[in-house]
C-alpha cells in the first residue's frame, strides 16, 4: 500500500523532489543461507518545495538519515522513486547528474574530513570529480568562492583539516556541499557535535547560504527546537515510518500524531518557568527492533492511546488538514 | 554548614605541550537536597570540577591548590584510602556513556551488588534484594529477572537506568551526574530526568547536574553555575540565570539557543571560537569574543561580585549593579 504523495504547503511552488513510497531494507544475515529484511525507511512519501527547508525529526534507529542518504542514492533503494524537478532517478546517468544538484552534509565534521588533505583539496575534489573547471586558475578561484561563502580566510585554504576547530570544520564540509553548485542538500545533524556557542553561527550560515544562492534543505536533526527554528515544515519519523507532516510552527504547537505529541512534550525548553508548568506525556517501553517491528501500526506498542485495530492494519498516511498529514486510524478520535 | 563546599579550586593537567589550567580558581556550596547544575562548552572545566571533588583525574590531573570540604571534613590531600570510602558511599558519579560504564563480563546484578557489598554490611542475600529495590525504584520492569542478564540485552535508558541504581544504592548524600542523558534520546531523557527528580525528592540527597544543555537545567536545577575556560563566570538561582543575566557569556549563550516560542528570527551567535587553554589571555577570558568588551576586560581580570542575595557574576558590566545593590 502505498499513499498518496502530500499536495505542497505553497501551491505554487514547484517541488523540486519528490519522494514516492521509497523503501530501503537491509538483509541482516541470521543464519546459514537465511536473513531477513531490516526496513530501514518503508514506505515514506514526500515532496520538498524548492527552497524550503523541510526538517526530518526522530529518534535515533528511526531511518531519518538513511532516508536523507537514499534520496540521494548513496543506497540503492529497495522500492520507490525520487523525482527531481519532475524527473525520476532511475539509470546510472541520472544518479551521476543528480549527484550534481543534490549533495549532503555530515554530521561528524572531525572524521567527515579526510586528515590528509589540505582544505583547498577537500573543497575541491568535488569539483575534480564530476570536471567542473577548465584551468587550475579556474579551480583556485571557485574554491576561494566558497571558501568565502561559507565565512573562511583564503589563507585557511592550505591547511588540514586537524588545524581547525570543530565549527570551521563543519564550514569546510558545507563548502564542499556547495562546490558542484547545488539546488538541493541534505543536512545530516550538521550542528548536534558542535558547542552551544557554536551552533547558532552555523545554523545562521545554513540560512544566509539558503537565501543567497536559493538552496533547498532537507534538514536531519534530533534537536526539536533547532529543527523548528530552520524548517518551514517538519516530518517526524519513528521506525522507519513517516508518523506526520506539517508546517514547523503548527507540529509544535499542536501535534496531532501520539508519538509527535510525546515527543514535542519532551523537549527540555530553556526556560523554567515553562520547563515547570510542561506536562510531559510519558511513553512506556522501548523503541521496539525495526527487525520486529510490530503489527499494525509500529507506533501502537507504545502508544496510549492504541486498540485492536491499530494492530490489525498499518494507518495509511494521509491528509486530515490541508497540507497536513498524519499516520493514524484514531487521530480525529483523540484530537477532538 | 553547607554539606559541599569547593573553595578556589585549582586543577591542572600537566602536558608535554605545558600545564593547561582546566579549572581555575572554582567556588561554590552545595546544600542538602538541591540542584545544583553546571553549564559550559566542551573544555569550561565543568567535568573536571566533578572528577576533582571525586578524585578521579586522570594520570597527568592534579589539585594544585583550594579546597573541597565534605560536612566539614577536608578532601585535598586526604589520601586514597579516605577517597575511597567516600567515592560511592558518600559521593556517586554517572557518566555521560551508559554503553562504555558496565563492564559487559558481569551480569547486571552482579555489578550492582559489588558497590553495597563493598560499602554496607549486608550479606549476599540482603545485598541481592537491595539491588533488585534498587531497580524496582529506577523503573526497570521485571526486576528479578533482569539481574541476571547482562548489559547487552539492555538498551540505552535501561542502561543509564542501571547506572543511577547503582549510583545510589548506598544511599549518597550527593549524586554527580556528568551529562547523564546527552547519548540518549529525547523521549527517554525525559524518564531519566524525571526519575532523577523524583528519587531526589524521595530521599532527599543533593544532585550536581552537569551539562551543556540550558534545556536540561532549566527541568531539573535550583542552581546554576555557568562555566567558562575553567572559571565560573555566573553563579545564581536558576530564574536569576534565565530572566536576569548578568554575564556577558550567559547573555550570549541564551540569546544563540532557539527557544520555545521562536518567532523565526535570526539566532544571535556568539562570535569567534572556544578559548585554547594553553594561550589563556590576560584579562577576562571571554573579552576576545565579547561584543561589550572594553580595555578594562582586556587588561583585568574581574573578579566576582554579588549582584544581589541569590546571584553572582563575575563581568565588568555589573560594576554599577553591583555597588547599587551592596
Amino acid at each position: 500500500m502505498s499513499s498518496n504523495t502530500p499536495n505542497e504547503v505553497n501551491k505554487n511552488a514547484q517541488p523540486l523532489i519528490e519522494v514516492k513510497g521509497l523503501k530501503q531494507y537491509f538483509q541482516i544475515n541470521t543464519g546459514f543461507f537465511r536473513s531477513i529484511p531490516l526496513k530501514a525507511v518503508d514506505d515514506i512519501s514526500f515532496s520538498i518545495r524548492e527552497g524550503e527547508t523541510l526538517g526530518l525529526v526522530g529518534e535515533s534507529g528511526c531511518g531519518k538519515t538513511t532516508a536523507g542518504r537514499s534520496i540521494l542514492h548513496l543506497y540503492t533503494p529497495t522500492a520507490g522513486e525520487v523525482i527531481y524537478r519532475g524527473k525520476p532517478i532511475i539509470t546510472a546517468k541520472d544518479i551521476a547528474e543528480f549527484r550534481t544538484k543534490a549533495t549532503m552534509v555530515f554530521q561528524d565534521p572531525y572524521s567527515s574530513l579526510d586528515p590528509r588533505m589540505t582544505v583547498a583539496d577537500i573543497i575541491g575534489e568535488p569539483l575534480d570529480v564530476h570536471h567542473m573547471y577548465k584551468s587550475q586558475e579556474e579551480r583556485r578561484q571557485r574554491i576561494l568562492e566558497l571558501m568565502d561563502h561559507v565565512g573562511l580566510n583564503s589563507e585557511h585554504a592550505a591547511r588540514y583539516a586537524h588545524e581547525f576547530s570543530g565549527g570551521q570544520r563543519q564550514r569546510v564540509g558545507i563548502a564542499r556541499a556547495l562546490a558542484v553548485n547545488p539546488d538541493f542538500i541534505v543536512c545530516d545533524e550538521p550542528v548536534s557535535a558542535l558547542d552551544v556557542s557554536i551552533q547558532a553561527q552555523v545554523i545562521n550560515m545554513f540560512e544566509e547560504l539558503q537565501d543567497k544562492l536559493g538552496l533547498t534543505y532537507l534538514f536531519i536533526a534530533h534537536d526539536l527546537l533547532v529543527v523548528r527554528h530552520i524548517s518551514d515544515r517538519i516530518a517526524v519519523m519513528y521506525l522507519g515510518r513517516m508518523v506526520e507532516l506539517a508546517d514547523a510552527k503548527e507540529i509544535y504547537e499542536r501535534p496531532l500524531h501520539p508519538y509527535s505529541k510525546a515527543l514535542i512534550s519532551a523537549v527540555p525548553v530553556p526556560d523554567p518557568v515553562t520547563a515547570r508548568a510542561n506536562k510531559r506525556i510519558a511513553l512506556t517501553g522501548e523503541i521496539p527492533s525495526p527487525l520486529h517491528a510490530p503489527s499494525g501500526c509500529p507506533f501502537r506498542t507504545r502508544c496510549p492511546y492504541a486498540q485492536p485495530v491499530c494492530a490489525e492494519s498499518m494507518p495509511p498516511f494521509r491528509e486530515v488538514e490541508k497540507g497536513r498529514f498524519v499516520a493514524c486510524h484514531r487521530v480525529e478520535e483523540i484530537n477532538s | 554548614m553547607s554539606l559541599l563546599s569547593v573553595k578556589d579550586l585549582h586543577t591542572s593537567f600537566f602536558t608535554d605541550a605545558g600545564e593547561v589550567r582546566a579549572v581555575n580558581g572554582v567556588s561554590f556550596e552545595l546544600e542538602r537536597g538541591k540542584v545544583l547544575g553546571i553549564v559550559g562548552e566542551s573544555g569550561s572545566g565543568k567535568s573536571v570540577t566533578a572528577y576533582s571533588i571525586m578524585q578521579i583525574l586522570a594520570g597527568t590531573g592534579k589539585i594544585v591548590s583550594g579546597s573541597i570540604k565534605l560536612d566539614g571534613q577536608e578532601l585535598v590531600g586526604a589520601g586514597e584510602k579516605v577517597m575511597k570510602d567516600i567515592r560511592g558511599n558518600r559521593i556517586s558519579i554517572i557518566f555521560q556513556d551508559p554503553m562504555t560504564s558496565l563492564n559487559p563480563t558481569y551480569t547486571i546484578g552482579q555489578q550492582l551488588m559489588e558497590a553495597i557489598l563493598l560499602h554496607t554490611d549486608r550479606n549476599k542475600q540482603q545485598a541481592w534484594d537491595r539491588a533488585v529495590e534498587m531497580l524496582r525504584l529506577v523503573n526497570v520492569n521485571e526486576p528479578e529477572k533482569r539481574m541476571k542478564q547482562y548489559p547487552f540485552e539492555f538498551s540505552g535508558g535501561m542502561r543509564q537506568r542501571v547506572m543511577i541504581a547503582m549510583a545510589l544504592a548506598c544511599e549518597p548524600d550527593i549524586l554527580i551526574a556528568d551529562e547523564p542523558t546527552t547519548a540518549l534520546d529525547v523521549t527517554i531523557q525525559a524518564g531519566i530526568l524525571e526519575l532523577m527528580k523524583d528519587i531526589q525528592k524521595e530521599i532527599g540527597m543533593a544532585i550536581i547536574m552537569i551539562t551543556h544543555d540550558l534545556g536540561v537545567v532549566a527541568q531539573l536545577c535550583d542552581e546554576v553555575i555557568v562555566m567558562y575556560a575553567g572559571g565560573i563566570c555566573e553563579q545564581g538561582t536558576a530564574d536569576e540565570i534565565f530572566y536576569n543575566p548578568c554575564h556577558e557569556y550567559t547573555k550570549g549563550l541564551l540569546r544563540s539557543i532557539p527557544t520555545a516560542e521562536d518567532t523565526g528570527e535570526k539566532l544571535e551567535p556568539i562570535s569567534g571560537t572556544p578559548i585554547d587553554l594553553l594561550n589563556m589571555p590576560k584579562g577576562c577570558p571571554f573579552a576576545p569574543r565579547c561584543d561589550n568588551a572594553m580595555k578594562i576586560c582586556l587588561r583585568e581580570k574581574c573578579e566576582r561580585m554579588q549582584i544581589n542575595e541569590d546571584h553572582a557574576a563575575a563581568c565588568w558590566m555589573n560594576v554599577r549593579k553591583a555597588v547599587k545593590g551592596e
